[in-house]
């Protein structure tokens, strides 16, 4: 479990513009959301002695973007090979870097060229090297068809509809247009949510996230030093990071797992509100890893918001909207702010956390919850202010 | 001769899974078994779970049931499954107690349920290779 709760925090923050086509190197998208964390923090290049990231071979290395920044020594710069799982595992790591003596200040971003570049959802080699030799030649590819499968066996267990997941598309995407950084800001009705078309039966095209180019950067420094700097400290109180039993290869070696109507957050769950000494019941924010619909309902239950397959019924009638009772994705998520993989997550949860949201702000916001990654592995914070 | 080059993703066998697609070619669905305990295994290992074990490959029964699966609809890659939408993806978990993937065949999508009995299909799509699809038979 966790044990360093409050003494760490986030001191800056940074992001780029969130697009369809950047036009840059990834790797200079990373380096502008870096420099702006640091000077967000109050910090200087020189005060930086750390540097963690995650990726799918679709960014820039660490030690590259700390070159291009001018960082004199990187002497913790790691890459974490990660997916959705990964945006809070790499601010636990650098806590957990600070912790341990290897760093001071760490800086930890995402960044990636998603829909102008390597695109995550898109199709494979046609060579099917290990476990994807069971699903690619089968015509089952994309992260979609991937996550349907789930989504079709919580239907099966639970009695899951479509509108259940039409309310999270709509609401999420009401939040993103009162958000000037989300690249989706056209209103959405539920009709337009039923008259979007069948991308991969059981999901509509509102059920599956976007594709974006873009970066996002936090500062992670002590809470003493984080109490000098400019912001009001997010405090990182508790975390998560895991799964449960054959968390197989990939995304796609989930066939062994125990059952599909849950995930990795049914078996961190305890970790997490153990390290930070609260429960569901405390959190005033969720920003909860939404690259489909359905993943929500996953966490939510897994997590202990509601029982086992009332994900569903709990997400309707306003409850997950801004004045709800549970405020989930108030920059609009992975489905209509961007899908930076999860660290606009973190950025959001911080500004929330801050009291600077603007016009999504969430009054009296005291503490968040981050979550990250949808299937058999993941990772989850909870901050407070 | 006549033969056109197969465009769509094919398996590369390694030496966990030659004994699989072997068995695929020849019309037979072969698993993994764990001796000692009698689980089957799907996909194929090297060892058996938390032992040094190595599981021995048996012929299975080729039936199951539906335990989930999906529709594609839009083809991804477009210019690969353009022609091949809509089609089935399933889980089936196998009378042998794991589960394994295949495509669903004789099947209008709309007519799949859960828990449909299935028996497998051999779709022969090289020479070499054959992959596992599986088609409804009376419960």
């Amino acid at each position: 479990m966790y044990k360093l709760r409050d003494k760490y925090a986030i001191a800056g923050i940074g992001t780029t513009d969130y697009t369809k086509f950047s036009g840059r190197t990834v790797r200079s998208l990373a380096t502008e959301a870096c420099l702006k964390a640091i000077e967000d923090a109050g910090l200087s290049v020189a005060d930086i002695d750390g540097i963690v990231s995650f990726n799918f071979n679709d960014s820039a290395p660490a030690m590259g973007v700390a070159t291009e920044m001018g960082i004199e020594n990187a002497g913790y710069a790691v890459d974490y090979a990660a997916g959705g799982n990964g945006a809070n595992l790499i601010t636990l790591a650098a806590a957990a870097a600070i912790e341990a003596g290897l760093a001071k200040n760490v800086v930890c971003f995402r960044a990636m060229n998603g829909r102008s570049g390597f695109r995550l959802g898109g199709g494979r080699d046609l060579s099917a090297y290990g476990v994807t030799q069971y699903t690619a030649p089968l015509g089952w590819i994309t992260y979609p068809q991937a996550m349907a499968m789930w989504a079709r066996r919580h239907m099966i267990d639970y009695g899951t509809t479509e509108e259940h997941w039409a309310e999270i598309a709509t609401t999420f995407r009401a939040n993103a247009v009162i958000n000037e950084r989300a690249m989706q800001r056209t209103p959405m009705t539920k009709d337009d949510y039923y008259n979007s078309r069948f991308i991969v039966d059981p999901f509509r095209m509102y059920d599956i996230c976007l594709e974006s180019d873009g970066a996002c950067a936090v500062v992670i420094t002590s809470a003493e030093q984080a109490r000098d700097l400019r912001h009001k400290p997010v405090y990182i109180m508790g975390g998560a990071y895991g799964g449960g039993p054959t968390q197989g290869d990939d995304l796609f070696d989930a066939i062994r797992w125990p059952s599909h109507s849950h995930n990795c957050f049914k078996y961190l769950a305890d970790d997490l509100w153990g390290s930070a000494g609260i429960g569901p019941q405390d959190v005033d924010v969720a920003e909860i890893y939404d690259c489909f619909t359905y993943s929500v309902l996953m966490a939510l239950e897994g997590l202990g918001f509601c029982k086992d397959g009332e994900g569903g019924p709990f997400v309707m009638d306003g409850r997950i909207a801004r004045d709800g009772a549970l405020p989930v994705n108030t920059h609009g998520g992975l489905l209509s702010e961007a899908y930076i993989h999860g660290f606009n997550h973190v950025i959001e949860a911080v500004e929330q956390l801050r009291g600077v949201s603007g016009a999504r702000q969430i009054e009296g916001a005291e503490i968040a919850l981050t979550t990250a990654g949808a299937m058999t592995c993941g990772s989850a914070m909870i901050l407070r202010n | 001769m006549q033969q056109t080059a197969y465009n769509k993703p094919l398996p590369v066998p390694d030496p966990e899974s030659t004994p699989f697609w072997d068995g695929m070619r020849e019309h037979r669905l072969m698993l993994q078994r764990v001796a000692s305990t009698g689980e089957h295994l799907f996909p194929p290992v090297t060892f058996s779970p938390g032992s040094l074990e190595k599981p021995e490959w048996v012929q299975a029964s080729g039936k199951g049931t539906v335990f989930s699966w999906i529709v594609v609809r839009h083809p991804v890659p477009r210019d690969i499954y353009a022609d091949e939408v809509p089609y089935i993806v399933a889980l089936v978990a196998l009378d042998e107690g794991c589960r394994m993937t295949g495509n669903i065949v004789d099947c209008a999508p709309e007519d799949i349920r859960a828990g449909m009995p299935v028996e497998i299909v051999f779709n022969q799509v090289t020479p070499e290779i054959t992959l596992p699809a599986f088609r409804p038979v009376e419960g």
